[in-house]
């Protein structure tokens, strides 16, 4: 395999590992913006993998495919939403430390995940997942077209979500009230807005969005659901907020960045290049440390008010 | 809703109380219309407290509130600025990573559609206020760009574009200059003849000047209400607090020593980037007070970091008797005599989690006195805790009592015992009474001009000019990083001072 | 608050987070149509029943209470360590390197060599995180959670390549797996027949040595203050980043340790799997047993029922070992939240009044707090919660200046 069709290949492969970085980015992005830093992704993810993988696994022969995953993924985002809540009413409500708080959502989210699982699918399965919809025509051109124009519509929809999210957070009365409430919540106070609510609305969003990105990875990627599924990613995307600079675009390209990395050690594999497999695994998640190590401050970027909760008087 | 204008305003019975504490007891106030109500009181008199309940940040636990007679009951800012109530915080309420124009537009619920904001009609609406009461702002620039002063007047133009026709200031004036503080005062003047105003302060020269009526809260209850012009400044203060105020003056001029703490050519970089101290230099000398004013903002934060070796300097030199002090680590200053009292006790000056006892060796704790090979002597902390606790007067049920439970004052006076007892040869104290009530100043400035007859060398950073004017020897102003002048402490004036710390150098 | 108070206190909080626990388990239990009665009844009754039972639950107990004392040191310097599981396999292949490397050196010479091993392993690979944080500001949480990653695959490339046991290749049956390690690197068994080893002793050392470090000494002292409030902490010349740094060589070398005596006191060889979640167990741990040794050996204790009892359960009830990480992440999860809502003073005051009614003696006089009004919100950071009515009617009588001998 020559040098440019193993670029060729890593670029293409690259693209559809980034969707669930990109999904569960923009989700924690709202958290972040909103004040808070949910690092339960990783459990959400896990919840919304296995929730997304049960209706086509059990219904499959009873329902069409695509109805099954439409299904899969509406449940998935549901309990991601939920678990979302379950956060917010710990760390917004309860005023815990968001770190912890997350560690432990992290921990049930996978448990759980991992218990219903074993229970009821028990061994390692397939499904069909979700097929490839390839633009026609312009997946035909040359070099670009495979790269860009032929995936799967989740693909299409998550990077759609980018300038959909860039316009949420920037040009609606909703995200103005979200950034308000994660840089001076006091502030937002004092004009009515009520911060709580706010906070919870964000977290639900961005529990959503961490369920949709691992419905993604079960239904669209891998096509099958496993304990180690999720891998790390969670926590790679609360990284990926941090490194993108709490904005969509700067989210987008840093989870193209991760995913070249991981596509990087699938390529070497398939071009047999003799590189131990365990370190080209490692190579995600060394390159996560090295990226926040050479992030520097940013001024005005980060939403001041991230990880304190807000404690003022219950209003009647 | 267009509700009908306020004519008058009225409170009765208002009562808040929180654990452990009443902060409002039954308070009665009136503001007839197009007037101005001084609400006066020292810090903790519950003024903040009834001020929040009006714009129904609180709810009051008994009483009512009454708009032109009728009783209103108000469950969040929104009924408020719906009634016409609009407030200008001690602390402005502008989010700084946003322009100005999305600051008002948070509060415009009126420009809050489903998926867009209108913000053609929140620029015109600053438009016409801007006109209107000549406060000219600029709506596109971001709120950490604009000065103190400038964004005040955003503060402004965002509460009377919310519909305020009865407006409330917090303390507006506490961060500007003398000369700024008379441009505001002219300019409420001047829009009382449209709205009503509750002016809270306790700077009574500034009461006297703006204000028509004049109520006095003391311990959360209403002790005086007049008309202003009936009473003169130290009538009020005597009500204010209940006694005969007497804040100790520094009297003896005496000749004092020689240089002990002295700081050359300093140049240190603020947080921001840019030159905050640009080549300072003073002296202070042993047994005297040298009281540092200025608007806070000028280089005071990075003067006082950089005596105490928490910020690199780039150039200069500080010398403590000699010995060469910049860009030490801080046990190093600490550990040559030079001792410090932060500008936020809460979380500079103590470890809240931590006991009275600890944070009263937190210094200290490795010296011999306290540490024999590296494990702590339990017996020689607590003795050490029991001696300074009697001997500040610190108010607490015991030295295991966490210390951030404790009042400011009380906080205070943990903080001042563990640095006098260490016997320091120069103390910085910066902004030691913000926040305190007067019983607590009293004891504070006792403290000081006790230090100073000892023979330390004090320097005194310090927003309020009654407090430099009466403790200091010599007074340094500090203007954009540089001392403009030191003027000796008699001499002063506030005129003067005011004129120095807005740079106005007259030769 | 006074010490018998602060120790009631502390057990409601644990026995509040325990239960609204049990509840989020018994919601999954019930997911999966197991007996939730029975189920519980297996895991916190099963191990108990015979002395085996008991040894196997000291025997996770010790690496659990060594990883939760490292925890512990960390959290209370103020740097969030979540990278115990990947210190603990440093440790083990540190150790396990040890003693392979130097299979003739007598016992009092290579048990404590391969022990001090696994310890600078983990202090190794803990302190990389702490350097991250300190020099560059990287989050430690995310870096740590990102080291756990790495350590394993290290781990497993190790196990499965270089440190493979040649009998292995030989055979072609290729398990992931060192030789046996030699005797003279074994931890000996306390009680005969069972594997409950001498660890047990390293545990409760440690677990005294780790109060005595924080509490009464002067490096102590410092780490906890750079924990609770650095800011001051700078102020009274703790050098915050230098003491998060050493936090972080502590934490990680009782990781290390733990994984060492769990490789030479109970397995004797390093096999996969050999971390069986303990790095994470160990955080909960630590949490459960309020971050203090007094605490973090019992609850050690108890998590080593609930381990041994949900393996049990998962052949008895047919309930996957997976429940305990739901019934770990529950308790996290209240344990923070109940210890926040109790932190609250409104719920503070209240549950001190009850108290001491209960224990029979005279309701507190109101905090010192009541000195002066309570500080308005808008020009302090921690205004007073909300209030009821009720609460402040003794206290307005009780006054401001509620000090022995205080002036009106």
């Amino acid at each position: 395999m020559n040098a440019a069709n193993f670029l060729a290949n890593i670029l293409v492969l690259g693209v559809p590992f980034s969707v669930a970085l990109l999904l569960a980015g923009l989700g924690e992005m709202f958290n972040q913006r909103a004040g808070v830093f949910n690092l339960g992704c990783e459990g959400i993810m896990a919840m919304g993998a296995f929730l997304a993988f049960l209706p086509p696994y059990f219904l499959g022969a009873a329902m069409p495919m695509g109805a099954a995953n439409l299904l899969g993924i509406a449940v998935a985002m549901g309990a991601g939403a939920l678990l979302g809540l379950l956060f917010a009413l710990v760390t917004v409500t309860f005023r815990a430390p968001q770190g912890i708080a997350g560690i432990g959502l992290q921990m049930l989210g996978w448990g759980t995940a991992g218990t219903l699982f074993r229970h009821y699918v028990g061994g390692v399965t397939g499904v069909q997942g979700i097929k490839s919809l390839p633009i026609p025509g312009l997946s035909k051109i040359p070099l670009l077209g495979p790269i860009l124009f032929d995936h799967n519509p989740l693909v299409y929809l998550a990077f759609l979500l980018v300038p959909a999210s860039w316009y949420l957070l920037f040009k609606t009365p909703w995200g103005l009230k979200v950034r308000s409430v994660g840089t001076y919540p006091r502030a937002a106070d004092t004009l009515g807005i009520n911060v709580r609510r706010v906070r919870y609305q964000a977290l639900a969003l961005g529990g959503a969005m961490a369920g949709l990105a691992g419905a993604y990875l079960s239904l669209a990627q891998a096509k099958m659901f496993a304990d180690d599924l999720i891998a790390g990613r969670g926590f790679i995307a609360v990284a990926l907020v941090y490194f993108g600079r709490w904005s969509p675009v700067g989210i987008m390209g840093g989870a193209l960045l991760f995913s070249l990395a991981q596509s990087f050690q699938l390529s070497v594999q398939v071009a047999g290049i003799k590189f131990p497999y365990e370190f080209a695994v490692m190579l995600p998640y060394v390159l996560v440390i090295v990226v926040l190590s050479l992030a520097k401050k940013a001024r005005g970027a980060e939403p001041s008010d991230l990880g304190k909760p807000f404690d003022r008087e219950q209003r009647v | 809703m267009r509700p009908e204008p306020i004519r008058t305003l009225e409170l009765r019975g208002i009562t808040k109380r929180f654990p452990g504490v009443l902060a409002c007891d039954h308070i009665d106030l009136s503001v007839p219309e197009h007037s101005v109500l001084a609400l006066v009181g020292e810090n903790g008199a519950g003024k903040t407290t009834l001020m929040n309940i009006l714009m129904g940040l609180y709810q009051p636990d008994e009483g009512s509130i009454l708009l032109n007679g009728r009783e209103a009951r108000f469950r969040s800012p929104n009924d408020a600025f719906g009634h016409g109530i609009g407030m200008v915080h001690q602390h402005f309420m502008l989010v700084p990573n946003m322009t100005v124009a999305e600051n008002v537009a948070l509060g415009i619920k009126e420009a809050h559609r489903t998926l867009s904001l209108d913000m053609k009609e929140v620029r015109r609406r600053i438009a016409e206020v801007s006109e209107r009461h000549e406060l000219p702002v600029q709506p596109d620039a971001y709120v950490w760009q604009l000065s103190v002063g400038e964004q005040q007047r955003v503060e402004l133009v965002k509460t009377l574009c919310l519909g305020a026709r009865f407006l409330i200031l917090d303390e507006p004036t506490s961060a500007l200059t003398p000369q700024e503080t008379d441009e505001l005062i002219a300019l409420l003047k001047k829009m009382s003849a449209e709205l009503s105003i509750i002016f809270i302060s306790h700077k009574l020269n500034e009461v006297k000047a703006l204000s028509d009526t004049v109520s006095i809260l003391r311990r959360g209850r209403v002790v005086f209400r007049g008309n202003t012009a009936d009473h003169s400044s130290s009538d009020l203060a005597a009500l204010m607090t209940g006694h005969e105020v007497n804040l100790p003056r520094n009297e003896c001029a005496e000749g004092c020593g020689e240089a002990r703490l002295q700081v050359k050519d300093l140049k240190v970089r603020s947080d921001r980037g840019f030159l905050a101290l640009d080549g300072l230099s003073l002296e202070v000398r042993a047994g005297e007070i040298l009281g540092v004013a200025g608007v806070s903002g000028n280089g005071q934060r990075e003067l006082a970091d950089a005596l105490a070796g928490l910020r690199r300097a780039e150039s200069g030199s500080i010398l403590l008797d000699g010995q060469e002090l910049l860009n030490r680590r801080p046990a190093e200053v600490i550990g040559s005599g030079m001792g410090y009292i932060p500008e936020d006790r809460h979380t500079e000056g103590i470890v809240p989690s931590f006991s009275v006892k600890e944070n009263l060796v937190l210094k200290d704790f490795a010296t011999r006195r306290f540490s024999a090979l590296s494990f702590l002597r339990l017996r020689a902390i607590q003795k050490n805790a029991d001696e300074l606790r009697g001997r500040f007067d610190i108010r607490c049920p015991s030295t295991e009592t966490q210390a951030g439970s404790l009042s400011g004052g009380n906080i205070q006076k943990v903080i001042l015992a563990r640095e006098l007892a260490r016997g320091p040869k120069a103390l910085v104290a910066v902004y030691p009474t913000r926040g305190l009530d007067m019983g607590a100043e009293e004891f504070i400035h006792k403290q000081l001009l006790a230090r100073r007859k000892e023979g330390a060398a004090v320097l005194l950073i310090s927003e309020e000019l009654d407090e430099i004017m009466n403790l200091s020897d010599r007074i340094a102003v500090i203007y954009k990083g540089r001392v403009l002048k030191v003027l000796p402490g008699g001499t002063a004036t506030k005129q003067s001072l005011g004129l120095l710390m807005a740079g106005v150098v007259d030769e | 608050m006074n010490k018998a108070f602060k120790l009631a206190y502390g057990a409601m909080v644990a026995l509040a987070a325990a239960a609204a626990a049990m509840l989020v388990g018994a919601l999954v239990m019930a997911a999966i149509g197991a007996d939730v009665a029975k189920t519980y009844a297996t895991i916190l009754t099963e191990p108990l029943k015979d002395l085996f039972g008991l040894t196997e639950i000291v025997v996770r107990a010790i690496p659990l209470s060594l990883i939760a004392l490292g925890v512990a040191v960390a959290f209370r310097s103020g740097i969030l360590n979540i990278g115990a599981e990947g210190q603990m396999l440093m440790g083990i292949l540190a150790s396990s390197a040890t003693a392979i490397a130097l299979p003739e050196l007598p016992k009092p010479l290579l048990l404590p060599l391969a022990l001090l091993a696994g310890a600078a392993g983990g202090a190794l690979w803990g302190s990389l995180a702490g350097l991250l944080k300190a020099r560059l500001g990287v989050n430690e949480i995310l870096s740590t959670v990102m080291l756990n990653y790495v350590a394993a695959q290290f781990y497993t490339f190790l196990l499965r390549g270089p440190m493979m046991d040649p009998q292995e290749l030989l055979t072609g049956t290729g398990t992931p797996q060192t030789v046996r390690l030699p005797k003279a690197a074994w931890l000996d068994r306390l009680v005969p027949g069972t594997r409950l080893h001498y660890g047990l002793v390293i545990a409760l050392v440690l677990a005294v040595a780790v109060f005595l470090l924080l509490w009464r000494t002067t490096l102590g002292f410092r780490m906890r203050a750079a924990g609770a409030e650095a800011k001051a902490a700078r102020y009274a010349g703790v050098s915050v980043e230098r003491y998060l740094v050493v936090a972080m060589l502590l934490s990680g070398a009782f990781a290390g340790l733990a994984g060492a005596v769990e490789v030479l006191g109970v397995h004797r060889r390093a096999i996969e799997g050999i971390s069986g979640g303990y790095g994470f167990t160990g955080i909960v741990v630590a949490l459960f047993g309020g971050l203090h040794p007094a605490g973090i050996v019992p609850a050690s204790a108890f998590f080593g029922l609930l381990l041994l009892g949900a393996d049990m359960t998962q052949r008895s009830a047919s309930v996957p070992a997976n429940m305990v990480l739901v019934l770990q992440g529950a308790i996290i999860l209240s344990i923070v939240s109940a210890r926040q809502f109790m932190n609250n003073p409104y719920v503070q005051d209240k549950a001190t009044r009850r108290l001491a009614k209960l224990f029979g003696k005279a309701p507190p006089l109101s905090p010192a707090v009541a000195e002066a009004a309570c500080p308005d919100p808008s020009d302090v950071a921690e205004p007073c919660a909300a209030g009821e009515p009720g609460a402040a009617g003794a206290s307005a009588g009780a006054a401001p200046g509620a000090g022995k001998g205080g002036r009106a």
